[in-house]
Formats: structure tokens, sequence, C-alpha cells
């Protein structure tokens, strides 16, 4: 009877370990799945088509192209590789300037036909209409009929995922904004959380380090959202203020914000790295003369230097993942960041914001489970950096 | 004056008294063996004497100890000006985890010297003076951690010597060690007497007799008998003594 029950429990545990590795890696193809299928939508919006007169010259045009015709910073075909004339932008809600609502029907049912003589007519015409209307016997010439290709993703310079007619889904100002804001955080979390950690390893009395160890793990249990709320009302208006701007959203605010974040976890860890220098260490350090500071700087943190990086990769990490408290402080502008005054927008934030306006199984849904999928190679990256850092230390 | 001088010495962890009204002089250039059974307080009172117990927390001290007539606990001693002057080897080899080079210029270097000429001539002179320098003099480059227990614990004494301290303290130097590395280390005792006064700690009798000038034997937290090891070891003035380095128990 007993051995049943133990063979029972022994089952129940093998099923329950392979059930979570299976809700893992479902999760993780899911991701993967629905992220790959934005390079099967094509470049023009589904369901609409961009055609030209059939004597132009010009075969292909990328989306960013596509997308400057229309914004009107492409004027002439020349710079498309045509002929030396302007561009004619033509969009379907134009149609009543060309056409009457007499020659275009009572029901509309003229539209190919006036489409079909416009673009037969002009011969520098882009017209970008709904395929409903693409006449059967049409005589124009349909381009970009391409899918969106990796490089138009990952190479992509812009995200405006609602543009017509070529949505853009460049990956750079997110991933851009996402590093900025980063190492940011990193680089103002690090001193603080490395100096914090030598000090509660090495220096502080008994009765400190009983204060500050709960402290710090409160800090790490306050949820984002209220580190946002913080952010917003006190760190915004102070860098703003502090560098006479007109806005305080920037990444240099989320940098603050995550770094407060990215402490306790900075914190814990290199201390925890700190502590397991060998006292035999120390004392021979001690024994010889040195100073306590002398040991700390040419003892303790030389051997427990795998231990902090590791705490400064998981900092990055945590900060990397951050969606809610950088989305309320960023400014959430998708552009290219120059400089840390400048509003960013990163990847956790953009799906955070975009995925409840993204119609389900579109471009533009699929685009961001895309950028779930890069969020889940860093911190894949970074995670195995960890393991790698801290296996080698072993040997 | 002697060169260390312990007077009425009472030392606690915490509520527990672990040393008892504590009296011994060393002079100059005597090896001075430790001798008693586990938690006597031979390695505490060893370890008073270039203050490492002022690492634990809740202890305390009374009574005088001197360092060639200076009281070492007074607030204007700088500890590690003291510990420049009374060196220590630790029972279990300790090295840095650093070349075997950096290892014994690692003195020297935190002292703030930057010769490097002098600095390789000290560690020459040191890893000679600790009999190792003809095993290493090819592979001073190398991570001390690819030496033997012995020759680890070896150049540890090489470290130690390169402040050139005049005490050597040596907290049970060969337990951790085979009996060749162990008949090493007993020999450069020897050689060391010329320089530098040495206190060893040892549970090993045969070591205390071969090597050491005096030997003080401690029950309890307190020293029971201190005097020249040719007595001690044949005629005992305690029963106690005569028990303990007979084998009879400990």
């Amino acid at each position: 009877m007993k051995r049943f029950i133990e063979y029972l429990v022994e089952g129940a545990l093998k099923i329950s370990g392979s059930i979570t590795s299976i809700t893992i890696l479902l999760i993780i193809i899911f991701l993967f799945k629905e992220g790959s299928g934005l390079f099967k939508n094509p470049v023009v919006e589904e369901g609409y088509v961009l055609t030209v007169n059939r004597d132009n010259p010009v075969e292909h045009i990328t989306s960013f192209q596509i997308k400057e015709i229309y914004d009107e910073n492409i004027t002439n075909w020349k710079e498309l590789g045509g002929i030396d004339s302007p561009i004619l932008v033509f969009r379907f809600g134009d149609l009543e300037n060309y056409f009457s609502p007499e020659e275009l029907g009572q029901e509309y049912e003229n539209i190919p036909q006036c489409l079909n003589t416009l673009i037969n007519r002009e011969k520098n015409i882009i017209a970008f209409f709904p395929e409903l209307y693409l006449p059967k016997d049409f005589s124009g010439k349909q381009i970009a009929k391409e899918k969106i290709s990796p490089v138009d993703f990952f190479g992509g310079k812009e995200w405006y995922p609602t543009a017509q007619p070529a949505a853009q889904f460049g990956l750079i100002p997110l991933l851009l904004g996402t590093l900025w804001v980063s190492i940011g955080a990193i680089l103002l979390a690090l001193p603080f959380g490395i100096s914090v950690a030598i000090y509660m390893a090495e220096l502080a009395s008994k009765q400190m380090r009983s204060i500050l160890k709960p402290l710090i793990e409160l800090l790490a249990g306050i949820p984002s959202v209220v580190f946002g709320f913080f952010g917003l009302v006190i760190i915004v208006p102070l860098v703003q203020k502090t560098f006479n701007l007109p806005v305080g959203e920037t990444a240099l605010s989320g940098s603050i914000v995550l770094a407060i974040m990215a402490l306790p976890t900075i914190i814990t860890v290199a201390e925890d790295a700190l502590k397991n220098t060998p006292r035999a260490m120390k004392e021979a350090s001690l024994a010889l003369g040195a100073t306590q500071w002398q040991t700390i700087y040419k003892v303790v943190i030389p051997y427990s230097i795998s231990g902090i990086t590791s705490a400064i990769v998981l900092g990055v990490g945590r900060a990397i993942g951050e969606t809610m408290a950088v989305l309320m402080v960023t400014g959430n502008a998708a552009i290219i960041p120059h400089t840390l005054l400048e509003p960013v927008r990163t990847i956790p934030a953009t799906i955070a914001a975009e995925l409840g306006e993204a119609p389900s199984g579109g471009a533009h849904y699929q685009a961001l489970f895309a950028l779930g999928a890069i969020l889940f190679l860093i911190t894949l990256i970074l995670s195995i950096s960890v393991e790698y850092i801290s296996n080698k230390k072993n040997k | 004056m002697y060169t260390i001088e312990a007077k009425n010495v009472n030392f606690f962890y915490g509520e527990f008294q672990a040393l008892k009204n504590i009296n011994l002089q060393v002079e100059k250039n005597n090896v001075v063996a430790f001798i008693g059974p586990s938690g006597c307080g031979k390695s505490t009172f060893l370890r008073l004497l270039n203050r490492m117990n002022d690492l634990i927390d809740g202890v305390r001290l009374e009574g005088e100890i001197l360092f060639e007539g200076k009281d070492i606990y007074r607030k204007d001693v700088k500890v590690d000006e003291l510990r420049k002057k009374v060196g220590m080897v630790f029972q279990k080899p300790n090295p840095f985890p650093k070349s075997i080079f950096e290892n014994v210029a690692y003195g020297l270097r935190v002292n703030g010297i930057k010769d490097k000429t002098y600095i390789e001539n000290r560690v020459e002179q040191s890893l000679r003076g600790a009999a190792l320098w003809d095993e290493v003099k090819d592979k001073l480059k190398k991570s001390a951690f690819a030496l033997s227990g012995g020759q680890q614990q070896r150049l540890c004494i090489a470290r130690a010597m390169a402040m050139a301290p005049s005490v050597l303290l040596m907290d049970e130097p060969a337990s951790a060690l085979d009996p060749i590395s162990t008949a090493k280390i007993e020999e450069l005792i020897h050689e060391l007497k010329e320089q530098y006064t040495i206190i060893i700690v040892t549970h090993n009798m045969q070591q205390a007799s071969r090597i050491s000038d005096k030997t003080a034997y401690f029950y309890l937290g307190k020293l029971i008998e201190f005097g020249d090891t040719r007595k001690i070891f044949t005629h005992p003035d305690h029963q106690s003594t005569q028990n303990y380095i007979t084998g009879r128990f400990g």
C-alpha cells in the first residue's frame, strides 16, 4: 500500500514537471509562430492595392519608400529610379476630385472603369485603393506586391503601425529606446548598488544590516505601477526642471525609475557574491598588514567579480523587461533617440500600449508578437551569459 | 625587554571566557610552541597577538599584551602597522587566487612599494627563505593554486616573510600537510629562527619537542605550564601536562 502511494506521488510529480515544461515550450512556440506571421503579410495593407501607370519603369518600391511618397517626402519618380517627373499621389478619397458623381454611377458601379481611365491617363500617378475596385481588365501596373521582409522589420527605422498605405514595422527605434533606457538605468544603479552591497557585506555593523536588508527587500516588493506613479509625479518634473526641457518624459526619467527598481536585484546578488569570499582570503590579506579597504578592493572584489557581473546582467534583464513604470515615464515616442533627454519608447511599453488596439491576426498584431520574440531572445541571451559567467567561476 | 609579553590576559567570546589570566613572555629569536587539547584557547591566544580576533563580533579583552614593550591594544596603535611586524601563517594554506609572484608581492604592494626591481628582489629573497625558490622559479607567473598543499603553505610563509616581520605566528601550519611537506616546514622553521621570533600552535607533540625552545601548555583556557621544551617534555611540573604529552588524554 505504502509502495503504491509512493509510486502515485512520484507519478504526479513527474506529470506536473512535464506539464510545466510543455506549457513553457508551447508559449515560446506560440510567440515565435505569431511573430513570424508578420513576414507573411503584404507590404501594402491587406485588401488594398498600389498601382502605377503601365509605362512607369519603376518596378520595385520598398515599404519605407511608399510611406515617404504618401508623406510627400519623395515627390519625384527620379528618386525611385524612374523618369524625371513629379509623382501624382492618389488616395481613394481623391476620386471625387477627378470624376463627377454621374460618372461614378448611382451605385458607384463605375468606379473600376474610372480608376482604369485615370491610371491610364496620368503617367505619373501612384494610386492606392481597395482591391475590391480593381478593374477586371486592368491596364495599369500593380506594384509592391511583396510580403514584408525581415529587412523591413530588423532594419526599419520607423515604427508607425497604422500608416497607410504601408504600415511601418521598424524595430530599430524601439530596440534603441529599450537599450538606451536600460543602459542608462544600469549606469545609474551600478555605483549605488555595488557600494551598498560592499557596505552591507563588509562594513556595516550587525544592527545596520538588520535595518538595511529588510528595507531593500521591501523595495523589491513595491508594484511597478507604484514606481511608475512615483516617477511621473516626482522624477519627470524634476528632470524637466533640471534640464530645462519642454517635457520631462524622457529616456533619463525612465532610466532613473528603472535604476531604483533594479537596485534590490543588484544589491542582493552582489552582496551574496561578496559574502562568498572565503574568510581565509580576507584574513590572509589583513594579516599581511593590508587595511580593510585594501582588502576589499584587492581581495574581496576580485574574488567575487563574476558574482558582481551576474548581478549587473540580472539588473539589466530586470530593466529590459520592465513595462509599466517605463510606459508611464518615457513619453513613448517611437523615434530613434540621440540623447537621454528625448522621449523614447521601449519594446515592452509598445506591446502593452498597442496590443489592445491591434486587430487580432493582423500585421500589427503579429508585429507586436515579433517584438515579444525579440525581447525574449534578449533576456534569453542575458540569462545564458549569467549562467556562463557563474559556471566559469566554479572552475 | 621581551618581544611579546602577556599580562593578566582574560578573553571572552560573549559570555564565554576563553582565556583565564594568562601571563607569558616570549624572548627574541625563540621558537615557542603552544600545545594543548582542542578548545584550550591556544589558537585564540595566538590570534590575540596580531589582533586577528578584532574581526569577530562580541569579544572582550582584559589585561595587556605588549609587543616590544608597547601595548598593542591601545587606541592609538595602528592595526595594519602591527600586523606588518607580526606576520601570520594559517592552518590551511590560503594563497590568493593570483600568480605565485603576486602572492608574495602582495604585502609589499599594499604597503605602497612601487619599485619593480626592489619587489622582484624581495620576492626572490622570500621564496628562497621559504625554501621554495628552486621549485617555482620557472613558473612565477602561474597561479598559486597550481602548487601542492605543502608548496602552498611554504608560499604563505614566504608571503609573510616578504613583509620582514619580527614575529611569525603559525597556527598549526603543518596539520593539513603530508609527512614530507611537514618535514620541510619544520626544517624551514629551524632556519627561520635566526631571523624571527616564532610562535607555533601545534597538535603534534613530536613536532613541538623537535622544533621549539620553549613550550606552553594550555588547558581549559588556562596556561598550565610554560618553560623550556626539554624540561616540559621530560619533567613537567604538573600531572596534567604529563598526561597530555604522553598521550593519556587530549
